[in-house]
């Protein structure tokens, strides 16, 4: 069966930098994918792209995202719009700064329906009611008048994703939904997001820096750096035998994932330097942050390979597991 | 209920406060005018042409205007606790009728004017917005730019110049037509006619006001996080900029409108003297001249009350725009 979303050899461009190169993956329908990387590694600016939102400056220089077996990047503005909130709907990282602080949420709500499923205002607002019903929110017929300053940030964020589940959408791309939530409640946004996937069978793209969400939700894991993908895997290969060094060091960084470990019992062991450093390197970006950086790296940028079924890394000198040289059948 | 309550409750605080804002403002004008060279008297005797010192002193002691600074001000102050305004030597009828007449030819003159700007400054400012940095934002920032910096008294006349001597359009002054006999609509429609060109000449300063202030408002408002979100809903440009942008937009320029119609009573003494309209401004502009200083105190006044309402109107407007102000 082909893949819901498909995108290939994706490259994003401003006027001075590529901060997306080449980038491919794909989501099945009912599929979570998380894309994880650090600020700065695309994520976010791949996510504007599926949703054709890309800031002014920021231009789709080559590449294809075959939605529903369409090419999005050839479709019309009229006809993209008709899919946004439609069949693509997005969820922001900032929710108390992604609604209309001058619009009661009940009428944010009933906006998309109106514009997608033409419902009248009645019908739309009964719906906007159900809808906060679906994302668990109390009292929703009181709520329903409520302004988004009187929610509260978590509160907000299930707006968000009713706004975005909506009109049923194929496809829900989450940019980290949770990174400005308390981390109490981040876990019950995330249940809430993975509870409706199943329910309304939607596909996910949940975009994160953090590697416990990726762990818990996610059925495919994007590792991404500076632009580019750097390993593909399933989220159980990926945590217990990360290929690529930068990877390894995400992981290495992350209090969470390993068993009985305390901060107090030593210091967590970090990645050095800083992404900045792959602008304009020639060859592997994460060569002046990687420990085993060899003389060769500077060549050229290291291709995917298929170290293993369900994988893909873009690292030659992955040590575990023996790498199989040529990427050309792969279609992952 | 409560929302009432909550707007009862700031009207009377407005007022109580409002009470020492006015005498204060009374006072202050009272010894400023002190300061003109002349009086009522002076102008009077020059205007009849012969008076004598004597027919000057009991002008002056009929008008009070021969007791001590500090007695006038007592007068005044006593006229005023007892609700008058006084009495005005040179049209010798009380200064609170005077007002009365000319009220409302300037409150439509300025409610005009001020309608006037904000739609047509929020319209062209949505408009620079929405081409910002392109040909059309360009033109429209250049006239935005020169009637903020062209005197309004200028354009009234060059206004007169075009439309009522060149092509015979629209009356030169005025505020009716003298001698006809409408009633109902096509009065109405006359005394338009006769408000078109002042209320233009009013307008334009707040109009370039108003359009760049919106130009800049939608900009910020445009990149904020919830437009982005407007249109991952997928709704059409137009309808993210009417429905989103543009509300939040105009907050600023509610406060803004707010603070002018202050000044636009200073603008509407100018204008009114171009077009010889019947408002308070000339009326103003003749107290000046006429050292008729119980009018010009009334009007002073009676434009701070009238400054301090609308200050309270605008704060329910915004009230009404965003909802989080009326959450503190």
């Amino acid at each position: 069966m082909a893949p819901l979303l498909q995108v290939d050899n994706l490259t994003i461009r401003f006027p001075r930098a590529e901060p997306v190169r080449d980038l491919s993956f794909d989501i099945g329908q009912g599929e979570t994918l998380a894309i994880v990387g650090e600020s700065g590694s695309g994520k976010s600016l791949t996510a504007l792209a599926l949703m054709q939102l890309l800031p002014r400056a920021a231009k789709v220089a080559s590449g294809r995202i075959a939605f529903g077996g369409r090419d999005l990047l050839k479709l019309d503005a009229r006809e993209m719009r008709h899919l946004r909130g439609r069949d693509i709907a997005m969820i922001f990282q900032e929710p108390m700064t992604s609604l209309n602080p001058v619009m009661t949420i009940g009428r944010q709500i009933a906006e998309v329906l109106k514009v997608h499923e033409r419902l009248s205002g009645r019908a739309a607002s009964e719906r906007a009611v159900e809808l906060l019903k679906l994302v668990r929110i109390p009292a929703p017929e009181k709520r329903v008048d409520d302004y988004p300053h009187q929610l509260s940030g978590g509160m907000r964020q299930r707006v968000m994703i009713a706004i975005a589940v909506a009109c049923k959408p194929k496809l829900l791309i989450a940019d980290e939904p949770t990174t400005a939530l308390d981390v109490t409640i981040q876990a019950q946004v995330l249940d809430l997001l993975d509870t409706l996937r199943r329910e309304l069978q939607m596909a996910v793209v949940l975009i994160t820096h953090d590697l416990g969400v990726v762990a818990q939700w996610a059925d495919k894991v994007v590792v991404m750096y500076a632009g580019r993908k750097v390993e593909q895997a399933l989220p159980g290969d990926l945590f217990n035998n990360p290929l690529h060094p930068y990877t390894r060091g995400l992981l290495a960084a992350s209090p969470r994932l390993k068993n009985d470990f305390h901060y107090r019992d030593g210091a967590l062991s970090e990645i050095p330097g800083s992404i900045v450093s792959a602008a304009g390197e020639a060859g592997c970006p994460f060569r002046p942050r990687c420990a085993q950086a060899r003389a060769s790296c500077g060549h050229h940028v290291p291709q995917l390979t298929v170290p293993a079924p369900d994988r893909l890394v873009a690292c030659p000198f992955t040590s575990p597991i023996k790498a199989v040289p040529h990427a050309a059948a792969l279609s992952l | 209920m409560p929302a009432l309550v909550r707007i009862g409750r700031t009207l009377r605080r407005t007022l109580l406060q409002a009470i020492p804002t006015v005498l204060g403002i009374v006072i202050l004008n009272f010894f400023l005018l002190q300061l003109a060279p002349g009086d009522a008297a002076d102008v009077m005797a020059g205007e009849a042409g012969s008076a004598t010192e004597e027919s000057m002193a009991a002008l002056r002691s009929r008008f009070g205007l021969d007791n001590p600074v500090l007695v006038q001000l007592g007068h005044y102050l006593n006229n005023l606790a007892h609700f008058s305004l006084g009495f005005s030597p040179r049209y010798g009828m009380p200064v609170a009728d005077l007002i009365a007449q000319r009220l409302p030819g300037t409150l439509t003159l300025m409610a005009v004017a001020l309608l006037i700007a904000i739609l047509l400054g929020v319209i062209l400012g949505s408009l620079m917005a929405t081409f910002a940095g392109r040909i059309p934002d360009r033109l429209l920032s250049i006239f935005s730019l020169l009637f903020y910096s062209i005197p309004s008294f200028w354009i009234g006349l060059m206004l007169i110049v075009f439309f009522s001597v060149k092509l015979g359009w629209l009356p030169s002054g005025g505020a009716a037509t003298i001698g006809s006999r409408l009633t109902g609509w096509p009065a109405l429609l006359d005394k338009a006619r006769y408000m078109v060109l002042p209320a233009t000449s009013l307008a334009l300063f707040y109009v370039a006001i108003y359009a760049r202030l919106t130009r800049a408002s939608m900009l910020e408002v445009k990149n904020q996080d919830f437009v982005r979100t407007a249109y991952a809903k997928g709704l059409t440009p137009f309808g993210v900029t009417a429905r989103h942008i543009l509300r939040n937009a105009l907050i600023p320029i509610t406060t803004m409108a707010g603070m002018h119609i202050g000044g636009m009573l200073g603008g509407a003494v100018v204008v009114e003297t171009v077009y010889s309209w019947p408002g308070l401004g000339r009326l103003a502009f003749e107290a000046v001249m006429g050292r008729d200083f119980t009018v010009l105190l009334g009007i002073l006044l009676l434009s701070s009350l009238l400054v301090i309402i609308a200050n309270a109107a605008v704060d329910l407007v915004h009230a009404w725009l965003d909802p989080r102000i009326g959450a503190r």
